[in-house]
């Protein structure tokens, strides 16, 4: 694939410089990658020692794949080369960058979000407005932190818990995905500039649920998006990511990192509702969106479930998955995924069983609509110590017209004889006699379609928290306007 | 007259169907339509709601005044056509309370009126779902999954009676009933009965008709009515068949007419 030999390139061509020395006083580091690049990163973030360390070492696993490999190529997507070097790597967060107020966005933008019934402050905020120049966010957020701090869970921006908790982000940064996963995550931990950090005392049920909403600083956390959630004994916490909003964003490729930790009997809960900019109509634009998210349950009857509903982005690439390391521990995967005009999207999870008795659920609803293509991609490992080992899982897609494609990748990988391991998946597509059906009965060939969609999801939307599920229905609505007839 | 069809001719895949068919229903009427197998009753009524899979070839409809056919399905709903399906289509994952209660609100603004909350929508289901023999727990189940075959039916005259149209069309609504539920559904239909609501029962049981008294009875074969008479006409067919009307021993599409 040629993918690859764009970042192969930038090895063995000889342009890769090395010496190259970056002004430190600079707000934006220039176009490339390179250790001094990292240097400057780490340096600008007033970083401990033990980051740039760790940082380098990724970016030397990285160069190593890309030399070897370049990108992965084995996903059910195409997509054209990523230039790794025309990216700027570091840019010191900006105030006033977008409009400077609503009147200056782009009217379509805003006809989704009144479409989604978001108040009229927030949509300011998700379409990029200075968040200064629309309300006093911060109120809001100190009353938030106020009642965190209570109970002692920290949650902060990833540059905070470097500054404040060094000793917690040393211990479990890279725990559940090392530097040098895949090249993305590589990628990923050599650049990375902010994110979110969340650590639950031992015993905390956490009071609220978190969401990256409340912290006012994640307009700019770019590209590469660090999280590192960290449940210790007996704690709970429920997390929320992203917003049901449509994101614009320059930047085309997203490579995230999300890593939880669930001690014993410990539980996480961690939601997403993904909706980046898709690319128009025609299939241009649109975000690359690369995410490598991965949970540990490393103590006895931990659990930790995943609950996604992806609806945007050009291409999306992502597996959460869950090591199921201590016995009794429980992992759950239940996601929606959604492509409509020339979405491509190649998602899963991966279950690996390692404790005694532990056991996982796997729910997965694809809807392919216009010409998209959907995939689903789940690995099944039971290691031979795991004994008592249980699977469920169940891939169910739905076809709306007849150009989309949905293809079933299941690997199930089994080492212990006690384990019980259970696969089903099935095809639909929505009928003309169910439209027909609904349409007699009085309701538009929107609400019918909508109605069967949100039915086939169901599964899924019932793990979301309330509102979350409310703003999930309609925001699968909007992206499938027009998807019928 | 509520319902005025001329002439119509209608086919599918290029294959006519429908061959001229000419019906006048008024409001508070009942009419009866019965027919062989594949005689084009179905079509009719489908064709009827809007169903867009058929072409129309000729002819006119008109609901109320207004050209049926321009109407989509959706309107030709609202505006108070009900289809009573032969095969109730099923919605996994969508309850019956959710899907009735949009259904319900959707006539409802449409009609001007303000919409049912929870709470009436429950009241009025309730009372309805007594009428016609349905258990309440059908209102947290799909919509017509794992029903059986009668409860199917049951739904669609719960439906009816919750959306209260002008023209109800019951396409073999008496096909998979016992004899009980045959009574109660007929019990159903007879209390919506009204002056200003007409029914359209296709049929091809006498026994129906002996709850459900048609004001004319109508015999389609091969596309076309042949024959219409009063409720006697109905007592003909249950005992002769219908190959002294169409003069053939065999329907439309070559099955034998005893099948019917
Ligand atoms: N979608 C379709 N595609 C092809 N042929 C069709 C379609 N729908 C109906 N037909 C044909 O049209 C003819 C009339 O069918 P229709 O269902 O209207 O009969 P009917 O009178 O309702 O019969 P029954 O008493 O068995 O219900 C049949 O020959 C049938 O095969
Ligand atoms: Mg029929």
């Amino acid at each position: 694939m040629s993918s690859g030999t764009q970042a192969k390139d930038l090895v063995d061509d000889g342009e890769y410089k090395w010496g190259f020395v970056t002004d430190i006083e600079s707000d934006v580091a220039p176009a490339g990658l390179s250790e001094d690049i990292i240097r400057f990163i780490s340096a600008k973030k007033n970083e401990p020692e033990f980051m740039l360390e760790w940082r380098l070492k990724a970016f030397r696993a990285w160069l190593k794949m890309a030399a070897e490999e370049g990108e992965p190529d084995w996903a059910h997507v195409k997509f054209t080369p990523i230039d790794y070097q025309a990216i700027s790597y570091y840019a010191a967060p900006k105030k006033k960058d977008g409009p400077k107020s609503l009147d200056e966005v782009d009217p379509e933008l805003l006809a989704t979000f009144e479409k989604l019934g978001i108040p009229l402050a927030e949509r300011a905020i998700l379409a990029g407005v200075a968040v200064d120049a629309v309300f006093d966010s911060v109120s809001v957020a100190t009353t938030f932190k106020e009642k965190l701090a209570e109970v002692g869970v920290i949650f902060c921006s990833f540059s905070d818990a470097v500054q404040h908790h060094p000793e917690l982000v040393r211990k479990y940064l890279g725990s559940v995905v090392p530097v040098a996963d895949n090249f993305f995550a590589a990628l990923n931990s050599a650049v990375f500039t902010d994110g979110s950090f969340c650590y639950i005392p031992p015993g905390v049920r956490c009071p609220m649920e978190l969401s990256t909403y409340f912290r006012i600083n994640t307009a700019n956390t770019g590209q590469f998006e660090r999280t590192l959630i960290v449940a210790d004994e007996g704690a709970y916490v429920s997390y929320l990511e992203g917003c049901t909003a449509p994101k614009r964003d320059e930047n085309q490729l997203h490579a995230a990192v999300v890593e939880l930790v669930a001690h014993e009997r410990a539980q996480i809960k961690y939601s997403t509702v993904q909706n980046w900019y898709p690319g128009d109509k025609e299939g241009r634009g649109g975000i690359y969106n690369f995410v490598t998210k991965r949970g540990k349950c490393a103590g006895a009857h931990s659990k930790i479930s995943w609950t996604q509903v992806e609806t945007g982005s050009s291409i999306t690439w992502k597996y959460p998955s869950v090591i199921l390391q201590g016995d009794d521990s429980v992992g759950e995967f239940y996601s929606v995924a959604v492509t409509n005009n020339h979405q491509q999207a190649d998602t899963g999870t991966k279950m690996l069983h390692i404790g005694k008795n532990t056991s996982s659920t796997i729910v997965s609803k694809g809807i392919s609509a216009g010409q998209g293509q959907n995939s689903y991609r789940g690995l099944v490992y039971v290691a031979p110590g795991a004994e008592g080992a249980r699977n469920y899982s169940q891939c169910d897609s739905l076809l709306i017209g007849d150009k989309c494609g949905a293809h079933t990748f299941p690997y199930i990988d089994v080492r212990n004889p006690t384990s019980q391991v259970e696969h089903e998946a099935s095809t639909s597509r929505i009928g003309e006699d169910q439209i027909f059906y609904c349409r007699q009965r009085g309701l538009t060939q929107e609400d019918a379609v909508s109605l069967i969609v949100n039915g086939f999801c169901k599964q899924v939307f019932r793990e979301l928290p309330m509102e979350f599920a409310v703003e999930a229905q309609k925001l699968l609505s909007v992206t499938l306007e027009g998807a019928v007839g | 007259m509520l319902l005025r069809i001329h002439d119509l001719h209608a086919e599918i895949d290029g294959k006519p169907i429908l061959r001229g068919i000419d019906l006048e229903v008024g409001a508070g009427e009942v009419h009866a339509v019965m027919g062989p197998n594949g005689s084009g009753k179905s079509t009719l009524a489908q064709l009827l709601a809007g169903r867009e899979v058929y072409t129309v070839t000729r002819g006119e409809v008109t609901f109320d005044g207004k050209n049926l056919l321009e109407m989509p399905a959706d309107l030709r709903a609202r505006e108070g056509l009900f289809l009573s399906f032969q095969y109730p289509i099923e919605l996994p994952g969508i309850a019956n309370s959710y899907f009735l209660k949009a259904a319900v609100n959707a006539v409802r603004r449409h009609r001007g009126l303000s919409e049912l909350d929870a709470v009436d929508f429950l009241v009025a289901a309730r009372a309805k779902m007594k009428l016609v023999g349905l258990r309440e727990d059908f209102l947290h189940r799909s919509v017509n999954e794992g029903f059986s075959g009668g409860e199917k039916k049951r739904n669609e005259i719960f439906q009816m009676a919750m959306l209260e149209p002008r023209l109800a069309i019951l396409d073999e609504t008496d096909s998979g009933l016992d004899v009980d539920a045959l009574r109660t559904v007929a019990e159903g239909v007879n209390s919506l009965r009204s002056p200003d609501r007409a029914i359209v029962v296709i049929t091809h049981y006498q026994r129906l008709l002996d709850y459900i008294v048609p004001d004319k009875t109508h015999v389609l074969a091969g596309g076309r009515i042949v024959r219409s008479g009063g409720a006697e006409l109905a007592r003909e067919v249950e005992e002769r068949g219908y190959g002294w009307i169409t003069g053939a021993t065999e329907s439309s599409d070559g099955m034998p007419v005893a099948a019917a």
